[in-house]
């Protein structure tokens, strides 16, 4: 194994390959450690887990509210259950995972403080990824639309948009800060390319790996 | 496929009440082949009423078994891949030891000299089975109703026994209105003037009260839904009402011929003494929670329930769940809908063929 895909993060390439056509899933699972327990909540039909556990051969767990999502993902052999992310983690004891996933799902939730604090007891690392409402499209359709904006990323009409928080990359870094928990890691993408600049201008997509700070 | 009946006799079984029984007889089938590293056997577990005859057709009746749409070639259940085991509970009156059987040392058949017995007891007669057939780890248990509450005491008291378990439409503990249901059951057997104080063998059984308690049963498996799609209204062979006590409605029909069938194969003592059992049913007795009871079990869980059981109500298998969450069990969990109330696990079973399908394949997979 070469040293870049011991610590991506390092010396990354540019490019991003998908897993299962997703970028930010091919960032989760470099993350995430071979043989951890995993929880991922608003896990759909549980494909990233899936992929987790053969690819990665981590214990998988999913929550999702979805009856049709939950069986679908039950029949191809992930432990999920029917249930809500907002309050559905009360249940689970203290650090009972290694890490606890949300993908693209923390702007969808009513109590995304809430959830993120859950994560981070539940789990002993939480990764967030979450679509930027900062990038410089949905800004520009706002301005010059005057209207909530719709773009490739979110073509929703506000009114049908699952979307309830909109947040940017700013706006996370500044809840992890207030919630004195640590970015252990951070990534940043637009199509299929790593930011590097301007994240929260440029970036379409971020993934952060958070952790409980020292003083917690 | 034809399904051939077995027993096998063990010379005793020690009960929750105290009390040794023995000998003990039980009736079991099997359906798929044992493979040489008796990995692929699978405990299916039935309710109140069913029998060893879960599948195929049977040799002595030919009729299919109760599960027979879950188990079999291509099936849920695939008896290409699994070795699937089903079993007459203890207290049974299909061809296992209960009330029914007679006691050896009377000559006589037992009928209320049978002691009481439990869930733990019937489970415990299964674990004598597997240990006969030299299975050292069941790639699952699991089963409906009363069939699923044998699930979880397997999954707690055997759990070096298990690799998974599937507990559907089922409970950890039987509530009021379960017991009250079961209670107005037993009520009607004992009050007809046949029952005899249970020594009806030999003579009439009592049929009436069997059969009032086997309507109530079924009106508490249905659902206001199914009732109104099945029956509504709806007439018995006749224009208008008739002004008497025969039957007007399909409803009453459905139920007095189910009723009369019931007699025919169902023995009252049998009722009383697995009722009991089921009424008896709470894995929290004596621990400070359920969370606590359930701490023994290691297994995999796929639990079921289903959005019209008014009977065992999904938020019972919601509890199961949570208490299982707070062990960091693995449990996977899903409401299923369905219009068919109690009953939705045997007859509507489309979706929960694909669960169990999926569960069972990563399971065996992950096992091996």
């Amino acid at each position: 194994m070469s040293a870049q895909a011991l610590n991506p993060a390092a010396k990354a390439p540019a490019f991003v390959h998908g897993v299962l056509g997703r970028r930010d899933y091919a960032i989760i699972g470099d993350i995430v450690a071979p043989g951890s327990l995993v929880l991922d909540l608003g896990c759909g039909e549980g494909e990233l887990l899936e992929w987790l556990s053969a690819n990665k051969g981590v214990k998988a767990r999913g929550v999702e509210k979805s009856s049709a999502r939950v069986q679908r993902a039950i029949a191809r052999g992930v432990s999920v259950y029917q249930g809500d992310i907002d309050g559905g983690l009360a249940d689970y004891p203290d650090q009972a995972f290694d890490y606890v996933i949300l993908s693209q799902t923390l702007q969808e939730t009513v109590y995304p403080r809430k959830v993120l604090r859950e994560m981070l007891r539940v789990g002993r690392r939480a990764i967030v990824a979450f679509p930027n409402f900062g990038h410089w499209r949905v800004r520009l359709s706002t301005l010059t639309s005057g209207r909530a904006p719709r773009t490739a990323l979110f073509p929703y009409a506000w009114y049908e948009s699952p979307n309830i928080h909109w947040l940017t990359v700013q706006d996370f870094e500044e809840l992890v800060s207030l919630e004195e928990m640590a970015v252990e890691r951070r990534y940043f993408l637009a199509g299929q390319r790593k930011v590097t600049l301007l994240p929260n201008l440029m970036a379409e997509v971020a993934v952060y790996l958070v952790g409980s700070s020292a003083k917690k | 496929m034809i399904a051939e009946c077995s027993t096998v006799q063990f010379d005793s079984l020690t009960l929750d009440g105290g009390a040794a029984l023995g000998p003990v007889e039980v009736a079991y089938e099997t359906y798929g082949q044992l493979n040489a590293a008796k990995t692929n056997a699978i405990l299916v577990l039935h309710a109140f009423s069913g029998d060893a005859h879960a599948a195929g057709i049977s040799h002595e009746t030919g009729k299919p078994g109760w599960w027979d749409n879950m188990i079999g070639p291509g099936k849920a259940f695939d008896t290409n891949k699994y070795f699937v085991i089903c079993s007459n509970v203890l207290g049974g009156c299909r061809g296992t030891t209960g009330p029914s059987s007679v006691n050896p040392a009377t000559g006589c058949p037992y009928a209320m000299s049978f002691p009481v017995i439990t869930v733990g007891d019937m489970v415990r007669l299964q674990k004598s089975l597997v240990d006969w057939f030299g299975i050292p780890r069941l790639l699952s248990v699991a089963g409906g109703s009363m069939g699923g509450m044998q699930a979880l005491e397997w999954a707690v008291s055997y759990p070096d026994r298990v690799v998974s378990a599937i507990p559907i439409a089922a409970t950890t503990r039987h509530s009021a209105q379960q017991i009250a249901f079961n209670e107005v059951g037993r009520q009607a057997i004992m009050a007809d003037p046949d029952w005899k104080g249970g020594n009806y063998y030999g003579g009439p059984p009592p049929a009436r009260g069997l059969a009032v308690a086997r309507m109530v049963g079924h009106i508490t498996y249905m659902s206001d839904d199914s009732m109104r799609e099945k029956f509504g209204r709806r007439l018995r062979d006749k224009e208008d009402f008739g002004f008497d006590f025969d039957v007007d409605f399909e409803v009453e029909s459905y139920l007095r011929y189910r009723g009369s069938q019931f007699v025919n194969r169902f023995d009252a003592n049998s009722y009383l003494y697995i009722t009991k059992a089921m009424d008896y049913f709470d894995l929290s007795y004596r621990h400070q929670s359920l969370a606590a009871a359930l701490g023994p079990a290691e297994c995999r869980f796929l639990v079921i329930s289903f959005s019209s059981d008014w009977l065992y109500p999904s938020y019972q298998s919601q509890e199961t769940v949570r208490a299982l969450r707070s062990r960091n069990c693995d449990v996977a969990y899903v409401e299923l809908e369905s219009n068919y109330g109690h009953d939705s696990f045997l007859v509507d079973v489309a979706e929960q063929s694909e669960l169990v399908r999926g569960f069972l394949a990563s399971t065996f997979e992950k096992a091996q």
